[in-house]
């Protein structure tokens, strides 16, 4: 029933809205709101002074217009009058305007910081209140300098009512958010550490929402809170449903004051030993009451209970340092994963995102790929399938990339087209990462760009080029693939692009083959030309000339293509001089010039995937290198293992001028960051001739080592991290070696440093020996060159 | 068929990012209430922002919301931030929260205020906050202040907005009827 005159009516008021909503049109609605704009203003000008009810019923109806989307111009003066009225609504209403109209002009606010500090100083707690709200609705930062000072005091004095206290922390807190300088540290933070023991729950809950942002950035003023937010919370979670009373939301005690002491929680790391054992009881006696049959069929009971459940897991997770807790919590969410409710299923997707990147429960999310994968094909809710997404993302590793890669090719194909870039993206991401072999990393590629194509952005499909080019043993592979798929009735500009590289690069790999000859490839790609955008076509052009190189049988045709007037006269300036100036060059230089000019490409220096980047840039700064960052991490024990445990692997040298063979492949090299006297337990010391060398073998490679006596290249070490190749190459009296360091983690190597020990004797045969080359992502190559006499 | 609205960054990515926001990652920005026809009815914003921005803001997540359909979760993504909202009958309470606020909490809010108005106003309808704009807004302010909870006690909180009546009902100086009623 609408209650319209409950407390004081405001008759006009109603009157007008009751218009408003009976006009039938918005020019109606218009006509009527500047009518009563004109009776209004004329009211404030007139000569006749207001009474308070009748300004506040106009400021109201202003208030009202404003609302429903028009502009007020006026009023702020009223309003601000209002202010200063001893009557509680006519204060109301004048506060509700200036918090909502917020006017930037200083004379007026002034007057408001003027009645705001009358009312604060008041000592009456409703007129305290008021002020408080407005100063925290508003928040500006005239009025932080005027009252961030004061706040504080009336927040820690001992006289002041819980109510007002409660209003005097969120104020604060509010203040800090926008304007921290004029908040500074200070005694009384100490005294609200200690409001967390306060009696009122209400004041415990706005001092933990306050404590637990100031203590971002202040974590030592407010380390003293972690053991009080622990024994509070520990006792409204034992407590019985009767004991809070009020503050019981049903059966459920205390739950927004809980889900912030967890909050708080979060701020900072596990704490001591006593505490923690505190808290874990806490966690898990939450953990455990989740497994209890409910104690109300109401959503409300059950939502408040989850909401504590899942803030708990929160800091589980957040903490890190607990795999009896992490497990738990896990198994939770993996009961959540199928839940007949469609918000838990949502929510427990997000968690175990976070958990997946936990070394702890890594394995553990692991486990419902399967579940996951159902969501993605069954979930209904979009929102809830790409949750889905993001978790198989954050899971992915090696074991099961390949699976992840298909089933988000698979979602793909039927993806809503907001969030394809953002799956391709990432699909792009996990193929490159976890390819083993690169056959499949082509496939992925090429897969995209057939199923997605408009949303593979330039920086997926010129990734897929630069490995293509930088590794030998794809490019057969990836020329083969793409000339097939190019024979695709319709295929997308993208695969036109990267398959008219490929085969301007690699084209002579397949043609061999009479069903991929050379001009087969030409006619082929040629066929798509003018279907194709201006860069393409500039592309092709340049994929022309380089056939022109490869396959000198088809020039003359290639040459007609060139020469016709569509490419020679064409309108673009870019294809105008590439046809032009291909053309002649095709004409008059010689088979070695033209060689030299197309020569194949070479290897593209290693740096960080821009991939990576574009979808950091996506999704906003310091968001995805992070779970990056995060799955390094994970993985930097294995280097550091690199760096503490040094890997050696040396073949000894000998001073005796009569072992030629050993002499040859014989520069010892260690291979470890560490210094020399780190204990290695690999002192199997087989060349012991010389004391002075510390020549040990690594273990197991003394196979490896004696092959050398015979055979100039090979694999002198191969551990899981790291494999050292050795080639080596004789002419006359002159000798070279190669060593080449791989990288078989798919994380960087930190301080990785070679150094090449040996004896005196052989150190004067060393005619050069070359820097390392600097390191970079992933695989790289160090050559140490030696040549010495025989 | 495309949905609804762009969406934002994945929510365990928004955590990871939440440092940035000037609420530490965990604060409400702003509530809305609006009918099926796309009527705003309440509009309580806890971040200053331009009100050209919140115009633009409040039409797309009008529009982001009303096509959803009945049986979808009452989670979504929008820009950078987290959208919890319920309908209840023909109004949608809808908040915006950041990456690491808690959803599940947030959404027992709306209900915690939607049972406020219900005792204030008896049985509320929509109605009855279109003639009672400003009522709402109190009892709103009364509730959650900078976006935090107030009091979550419904108890108190009742009582103070029912003071506050009193108060109004009342012609002579408040201070006197503070004494009267042994607050001051």
């Amino acid at each position: 029933m609408p209650a319209v005159s409950k407390g004081d009516g405001m008759r006009g008021l109603a009157v007008f809205i009751s218009d408003i909503r009976n006009c039938k049109s918005k020019e109606a609605e218009i006509k009527r709101i500047n009518k009563e704009l004109a009776n209004i203003r004329s009211k404030f000008k007139g000569d006749k002074a207001l009474d308070g009810y009748s300004k506040k019923k106009y400021v109201c109806k202003l208030l009202f217009i404003f609302l429903l989307g028009h502009d007020i111009d006026f009023g702020h003066m009223e309003a601000v009058n209002l202010l200063s009225s001893n009557r509680y609504t006519e204060k109301q209403i004048g506060y509700l305007f200036i918090s909502v109209l917020v006017n930037s002009n200083s004379e007026l606010i002034r007057l408001i910081n003027n009645a705001i500090k009358n009312d604060l100083a008041s000592r009456n707690p409703t007129f305290m209140g008021l002020a408080l709200h407005c100063i925290a609705n508003v928040g500006s930062r005239e009025m932080a300098e005027a009252f961030a000072g004061e706040i504080p005091k009336i927040l820690v004095a001992g006289d002041t009512m819980d109510s007002v206290k409660q209003s005097a922390a969120l104020c604060l807190l509010r203040l800090y958010r926008t304007s921290p300088d004029f908040v500074p540290m200070g005694d009384w933070t100490s005294r609200v550490v200690h409001l967390l023991n306060d009696q009122h729950l209400g004041v415990v809950t706005a001092a933990t929402s306050l404590i637990t942002t100031l203590a971002q950035k202040n974590p030592e003023e407010f380390k003293t809170s972690v053991s009080l937010a622990v024994s509070r919370l520990s006792r409204i979670v034992t407590s019985a449903s009767t004991d809070l009373q009020d503050y019981t939301y049903y059966f459920v005690p205390a739950p927004w004051l809980s889900v912030k002491l967890l909050r708080l929680l979060q701020c900072y790391p596990p704490p001591d030993a006593a505490v923690r054992g505190r808290l874990t009881e806490c966690l898990e006696t939450i953990l455990n009451k989740a497994q209890e049959p409910p104690k109300s069929k109401k959503v409300q009971h059950s939502n408040a209970k989850n909401a504590v459940l899942f803030e708990a897991i929160s800091l589980i997770i957040h903490h890190d340092s607990e795999p009896n807790l992490l497990v738990r919590a896990c198994n939770q969410l993996g009961q959540f994963l199928q839940h007949r409710e469609t918000n838990l299923r949502y929510l427990a997707l997000e968690s175990m995102c976070t958990l997946a990147s936990s070394e702890f429960s890594h394995e553990a999310v692991k486990t419902h790929i399967e579940t996951v994968i159902n969501a993605l094909k069954t979930e209904r809710d979009v929102s809830v399938r790409q949750r889905a997404v993001d978790l198989l993302y954050a899971m992915c590793d090696r074991s099961n990339a390949q699976q992840i890669v298909a089933e988000m090719l698979n979602y793909l194909e039927t993806a809503d087209y907001s969030i394809r870039e953002e799956i391709v993206l990432k699909v792009a991401i996990l193929a490159e990462k976890y390819a083993v072999d690169y056959t499949w990393y082509v496939d992925t590629i090429l897969n995209l760009i057939r199923i997605a194509g408009d949303y593979v952005s330039e920086e997926v499909w010129y990734r897929v080029i630069q490995i293509v080019i930088n590794r030998d043993d794809v490019q057969g592979y990836a020329a083969k693939t793409v000339f097939e798929a190019l024979q695709a009735p319709a295929c997308h500009e993208n695969l036109v692009k990267v398959g008219g590289y490929i085969l301007g690069e690699f084209g002579n790999l397949i043609a061999g083959d009479p069903r991929s000859s050379p001009l087969i490839q030409f006619n082929l790609l040629h066929s798509k030309f003018h279907l194709c955008s201006v860069p393409t076509r500039a592309l092709l052009l340049s994929t022309y000339i380089k056939f022109v190189n490869l396959f000198p049988e088809i020039k003359t045709t290639i040459q007609d293509v060139l020469r016709s007037d569509s490419q020679l006269k064409n309108a673009d300036v870019e294809l105008q001089q590439r046809a032009v100036e291909y053309l002649r060059l095709s004409t008059i230089a010689s088979t070695d010039i033209l060689a030299t000019v197309l020569e194949e490409m070479p290897p593209f220096p290693e740096r960080e995937s821009s991939i990576l980047a574009k979808l950091k840039k996506k999704k906003g700064p310091g968001t995805v290198t992070d779970l990056e960052d995060i799955k390094k991490e994970r993985n930097s024990d294995m280097n550091g293992g690199t760096e503490s445990t040094p890997v050696n692997a040396s073949t000894a040298s000998t001073p005796s001028p009569s072992a030629d063979l050993l002499g040859l492949g014989a520069a010892p090299v260690t291979s470890s960051a560490p210094p020399p006297s780190s204990t290695g337990s690999l002192l199997v010391d087989v060349f012991s001739d010389s004391a002075s060398v510390v020549a040990p073998l690594a273990p197991g490679s003394e196979d490896n080592f004696a092959r050398f006596v015979c055979k100039n290249n090979g694999v002198l070490f191969e551990n899981q991290l790291l494999q050292i190749g050795l080639k080596s190459e004789f002419r006359q009296n002159l000798g070279r070696m190669f060593i080449f360091y791989g990288n078989k983690t798919s994380t960087q190597f930190l301080n990785f440093t070679p150094t090449l020990i040996c004896s005196d004797e052989l150190k004067s045969n060393i005619l050069d020996l070359t820097e390392p080359l600097d390191m970079q992502i992933a695989v790289y190559a160090l050559i140490t060159v030696c040549q010495m006499h025989k | 068929m495309r949905s609804a609205g762009r969406p934002g960054p994945a929510p365990y990515l928004a955590r990871l990012s939440a440092a940035q926001g000037p609420g530490g990652g965990a604060m409400m920005r702003f509530m809305l209430l609006f009918s099926r026809q796309g009527k705003l009815r309440l509009q309580k914003w806890y971040l200053a922002t331009s009100d050209k921005e919140k115009k633009k803001m409040v039409r797309e997540l009008m529009q982001v919301v009303l096509a959803r359909k009945p049986k979808m979760c009452s989670f979504l993504e929008w820009r950078d931030l987290k959208v919890v909202y319920k309908r209840y009958a023909s109004l949608y309470f809808c908040c915006a929260i950041e990456g690491q606020d808690n959803e599940l909490i947030t959404l027992e809010l709306i209900h915690r205020y939607v049972e406020l108005l219900d005792k204030y106003f008896g049985s509320v309808c929509e109605l009855d906050i279109i003639f009672n704009f400003e009522k709402a807004y109190f009892i709103l302010d009364e509730f959650l202040m900078g976006g935090e909870i107030q009091d979550t006690s419904k108890k108190s909180v009742l009582k103070a907005i029912e003071q506050a009546d009193l108060l109004q009902e009342e012609d002579e100086s408040p201070r006197s009827v503070l004494e009267e009623m042994g607050l001051a």
